[in-house]
């Protein structure tokens, strides 16, 4: 067993959002430069840049939560992550269905495009990524789940699209794998602040939209290779996996 | 006034919540932040927003909220309308937008 240091939440220069230097190539090195065993790619509504990440990141020895940042209908922020190739790219297309058809001004939000490995553009998304879509939290929680992958509700800790911000508390019986706090707190400090989420286990990431702002925070597992189902073990806390604080 | 002059007069379509259609109203609060909404509403208010998720329930019921107006013609998920039946809190429809149902609702309530 090892202990592997995660930041499972951070943009790319795709989100409109992502500072344009966070390109596929400078996410893998800085994530490489800053110690980091696992990164989880999670652009605002859209998986396009996670495939290219996960090769380069393979190549360094890094490994990728593959997934995004969903906005649910009632704005709350949530990070989806899954296991294969196959469930990603169903998740695209229930993102690519869900998401309002409005055109991004890039001058107003920010530019949203895919990059190669060479930092030249493949693709411009048109539909600006920070909308809602039109499904839940209750009916995106369970389109992850139908997926098999993890569904985890971000920054719960900030005033701004947070499952408190929009929804004022826990709803009944909330079926998620874990909650994120974000750097300005911590999960112990959070736990004792917040007694009510003490079922949901806590795991703390950076958002980075910056270069310079990945890996700022991470969560520690421990678990016995990095992959998709050790972190679900230790999410759960199941066979001696489990999540260390910091 | 009672919720049933306001329905009819409003011309709401009755979602859930029947149980609780004798309430009365003495006032209204509009705001789609559930954080707002528990923060500032007060007793025996009627409540316009364009949210359908099950925490409205809760809220309206922390708050002793009369009834819920949703707008727009949305249509609230099933468990909200399962806790509005449990905690007597009427889920009310209107194909209105906010400002629309608003506006006339302000003027029934200032003839009081």
């Amino acid at each position: 067993m090892r202990f592997l240091r995660a930041d499972l939440h951070i943009h790319t220069v795709l989100s409109p959002c992502g500072d344009l230097d966070m390109s596929p190539v400078n996410i893998v090195s800085e994530a490489a430069l800053m110690g980091l065993n696992i990164i989880g790619i999670t652009d605002h509504n859209t998986t396009r840049h996670c495939e290219l990440i996960n090769r380069l990141a393979a190549e360094k020895g890094i490994f990728v939560m593959q997934g995004a940042e969903v906005t649910t209908k009632e704005e709350v922020h949530c990070l989806a992550f899954f296991e294969n190739t196959d469930a990603l790219k169903k998740f695209q297309v229930f993102l690519d269905i869900n998401l309002p058809d409005i055109i991004n001004d890039p001058e107003k939000f920010g530019y949203q495009v895919q990059v190669d490995e060479d930092e030249n553009i493949v693709y411009e998304e048109k539909k600006l990524l920070i909308n809602a879509i039109s499904k839940s939290f209750e009916e995106t929680e369970a389109f992850i789940h139908g997926l098999n992958g993890l569904f985890i509700p971000a920054h719960i800790n900030r005033s701004k699209n947070s499952i408190y911000s929009q929804l004022g508390f826990l709803p009944d019986n909330m079926k998620a794998d874990a909650i994120e706090v974000s750097r300005t707190t911590t999960p112990e400090q959070f736990a004792v602040d917040h007694p009510e989420i003490k079922e949901f286990p806590l795991i703390r990431c950076s958002d980075a939209h910056y270069t310079g702002d990945i890996g700022a925070v991470f969560t520690v597992f421990y678990i016995n290779e990095p992959s998709f189902a050790e972190i679900r073990l230790a999410l759960k806390g199941e066979n001696g996996r489990k999540i260390i604080l910091e | 006034m009672k919720i049933t002059d306001i329905i009819t007069a409003l011309d709401l379509k009755v979602i859930s919540g029947h149980n609780g259609l004798t309430n009365d109203i003495t006032g209204g609060y509009v705001s789609d932040l559930l954080s707002d909404v528990m923060g500032n509403a007060k007793e025996g208010q009627i409540w316009i927003t364009l949210q359908t998720h099950q925490n409205i329930i809760a809220v309206a019921s922390l708050k002793d909220i009369s009834a819920i107006i949703i707008v727009k013609g949305f249509v609230p998920e099933a468990d909200t309308i399962e806790k509005s039946n449990i905690e007597n809190i009427p889920v009310l429809s209107t194909e209105l937008d906010t400002f629309n149902v608003t506006g006339r609702l302000f003027e029934l309530l200032k003839k009081e």
